[in-house]
């Protein structure tokens, strides 16, 4: 039997299959403006891509934050539960989550079940979410994929006071004039954001192995400013973005019909 | 379901006309007070009102006046009234609503009553201190402070000398004001009332135990007015006999405040005021019914405390040990009670914007009450008043997940 998890965040929307328990595969698209058509446009281009038909699938569970816009699933599920649940799917020994996406970011402990014990997102604001880095990359005039990879040279990372996303962008263009390293800036914006992600991981104690999930996970500069500001290793699996819609999928499997 | 209207129309608690009723005679009686010659006093939420109805003086209070504002959705507004003015948006809500609602009588009821006179007893913040300072300045007319330090750990011999002679202050304070002498016998009867009403609330509260619960935290958030407002009057002794019978009833014919109630939670902190429709639907459809609350039972947490015939006496120790005058592992101790009381799945903390004396303890409160019962803990950030400091998709998130962590546990 087949199942799909579909995954809808305010960037980007994501879809996973399973069959047998195991991963067959994942697709991610921009959301763009209306989450109801993401859903099913990242839905249609996993099956294409698969070369599965729809009469194949046996339950379809959603998440994100447009989770309750998938109007053809058979179940809504927060993207904590999920996450949860696509952690210890891939890895079961993962008691930590940090899921940084793109407006929101968290931090979820497991217990040995993958089952959720507890969790801290962020407060309405968007200082160390996804977004902010995106803001920061737009004043830097870099790609935002190449974050990363740029800061990994600093050796005296820029500091970055304000906490807030529109006063930090200030802050950066006035280094910017102030002529200091691209590098030293971008590392310093990654080291705000741990930060800011960091406290909610100690807010709820949370245990190792930890594993970083969303797409800010790609950028390694923001992986290795999280394991300074916690002192822990953290691992980051080939999927990170996918973690929720695979998560998603694994509950449909579990859905009892 | 082509029942839902009938089925609704039971559920409803038919008291709370009455109760809209009761509230009404008390503004318009407190609005046309001049006419009649009678003196106002506008008190802390938390303050002792006792020898203000035993000298026939009408308590307002600009607290309930807040929550009033905040239900109506007025908060937004009048708190940006108040930035304007200078103060700032750290300031608690109630105090920014009420400051800027004096100078322009705005708000539901077109501004509360004038005061005669202000009293302000710390034991719920110090906010109040400054507020009171700015209120008398802005009417004119004298402030009383009672002054009740923290009780960290215990109720030093010390600290009750010190508060009760400011009781007898307070008495002395009134009767200059009002130009009477206090009648010993009426305050008597008045803490006798007083007594009388909050073990009747307590018991109001305490008939959510039963399974499944005849009303909920919304319903008690609610029915506190009368407590808070009329407290020591014979009105809110017999309201709550009548609203203890109703929830017998209740209880008998099994209706229950959320129709198929299969988790049950505690509240702390005061009501997100203008999104309590929403919160309640959102609980609700869970099947999860908020049962019980730290907040009003604070109304009836010191009732150990009291002594009738010695009331004046017993009242410094009663004011000064309510719930947000103690220590952080007091309150902890209380929650746990109440977990253990009510039996509840879960435990939901408002994270409170506006309150800081409430809401700064919550985070070793939520670690305790996750080791001693490990309970899933939900902490949702919101304002009871001002909805800038509120977001509804956050919220809607947090919840979903925490009820499926609920739901897991099994
Ligand atoms: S800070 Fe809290 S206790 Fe003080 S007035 Fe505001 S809501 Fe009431």
């Amino acid at each position: 039997m087949i199942f799909a998890g579909i995954d809808i965040g305010s960037i980007t929307a994501k879809a996973a299959l399973i069959r047998d328990n195991k991963l067959v595969g994942t697709c991610v698209i921009p959301t763009g403006y209306n989450p109801v058509t993401a859903g099913q446009k990242v839905f249609s281009a996993l099956l294409a891509q698969t070369q599965i038909r729809r009469e194949d699938i046996t339950a379809i569970v959603a998440t994100g934050y447009g989770r309750n816009s998938v109007d053809f699933a058979d179940k809504a599920m927060t993207e904590i539960i999920c996450h949860g649940v696509g952690a210890h799917f891939l890895n079961p020994k993962i008691r930590g989550i940090i899921d940084v996406g793109g407006q929101d970011s968290k931090a979820i402990a497991l217990d040995a079940n993958g089952q959720v014990e507890n969790f801290a997102m962020n407060d309405k604001c968007a200082a160390g979410t996804g977004r902010f880095l995106e803001v920061m990359a737009k004043a830097l005039d870099v790609e935002l994929d190449d974050l990363g990879t740029i800061s990994l040279s600093s050796s005296a990372p820029s500091k970055i006071s304000s906490i807030c996303t529109v006063f930090a962008e200030s802050e950066v263009i006035s280094m910017i004039a102030g002529q200091q390293k691209r590098e030293d800036i971008i590392a310093g914006i990654h080291e705000s954001a741990a930060a800011r992600v960091g406290g909610l991981a100690t807010k709820i104690k949370l245990k190792g192995p930890v594993i970083m999930t969303g797409g800010v996970a790609k950028n390694r500069g923001m992986v290795k400013a999280l394991e300074n500001r916690l002192g822990i290793t953290i691992l980051v699996g080939d999927l990170p973005q996918e973690n929720g819609a695979i998560g998603a999928a694994v509950l449909a499997s579990r859905m009892t019909l | 379901m082509t029942d839902t209207e009938p089925q609704k129309d039971k559920q409803k608690i038919k008291a709370a006309k009455r109760m809209r009723e009761i509230m009404t005679a008390y503004y318009m009686d407190a609005m046309t007070a001049r006419e009649n010659n009678k003196k106002i006093a506008w008190i802390t939420s938390g303050g002792p009102v006792e020898p203000l109805i035993a000298m026939d003086i009408i308590p307002v209070y600009p607290e309930n006046h807040g929550a009033m504002i905040g239900a109506s959705k007025m908060g937004e507004d009048l708190c940006v009234k108040a930035e304007e003015m200078g103060y700032s948006s750290d300031l608690c809500s109630y105090a920014r609503a009420d400051i800027s609602c004096a100078q322009i009588n705005g708000g539901p009821i077109g501004g509360l009553p004038k005061p005669d006179m202000l009293i302000c007893c710390n034991n719920i913040c110090g906010t109040v201190l400054k507020w009171y300072e700015v209120q008398a300045r802005h009417f004119k007319v004298p402030l009383f402070i009672l002054d009740t330090p923290v009780c960290h750990t215990e109720y030093s011999p010390e600290i009750a000398t010190y508060v009760r002679r400011q009781i007898d202050d307070y008495i002395v304070f009134l009767e200059t004001a009002t130009g009477r002498k206090l009648d010993p016998d009426q305050m008597v009867q008045v803490g006798h009332l007083a007594l009388k009403g909050q073990k009747l609330w307590q018991k109001v509260l305490t008939t959510t135990t039963h399974k499944p619960s005849p009303m909920s935290a919304f319903d008690a958030f609610f029915f506190l007015a009368l407590i808070v407002t009329l407290r020591g009057t014979q009105t809110a002794v017999d309201f709550y006999e009548e609203l203890i019978l109703e929830m017998e009833e209740r209880v008998q014919a099994g209706i229950s405040s959320v129709p198929h109630e299969k988790y049950r939670l505690l509240w702390d902190n005061l009501p997100v005021w203008y999104q309590l429709k929403w919160l309640s639907k959102k609980f609700s459809d869970h099947n999860a019914c908020l049962v019980a609350d730290t907040y009003t039972s604070a109304w009836c947490s010191s009732i150990k405390y009291i002594d009738e015939n010695n009331f004046l006496d017993s009242m410094a120790e009663a004011y000064t040990r309510i719930y947000l005058n103690n220590g952080v592992d007091k309150m902890a101790d209380q929650v746990l009670d109440m977990i253990r009381l009510y039996d509840v799945d879960g435990f939901v903390m408002h994270s409170n914007r506006s309150c800081k004396p409430y809401s700064f303890g919550q985070m070793d409160i939520m670690n305790i009450v996750r080791e001693k019962t490990g309970i899933p803990v939900l902490m949702l950030e919101a304002d009871m008043v001002d909805p800038r400091s509120f977001s509804l998709s956050q919220a809607d998130t947090r919840i979903d997940a925490f009820m499926e962590i609920i739901k897991q546990k099994g």
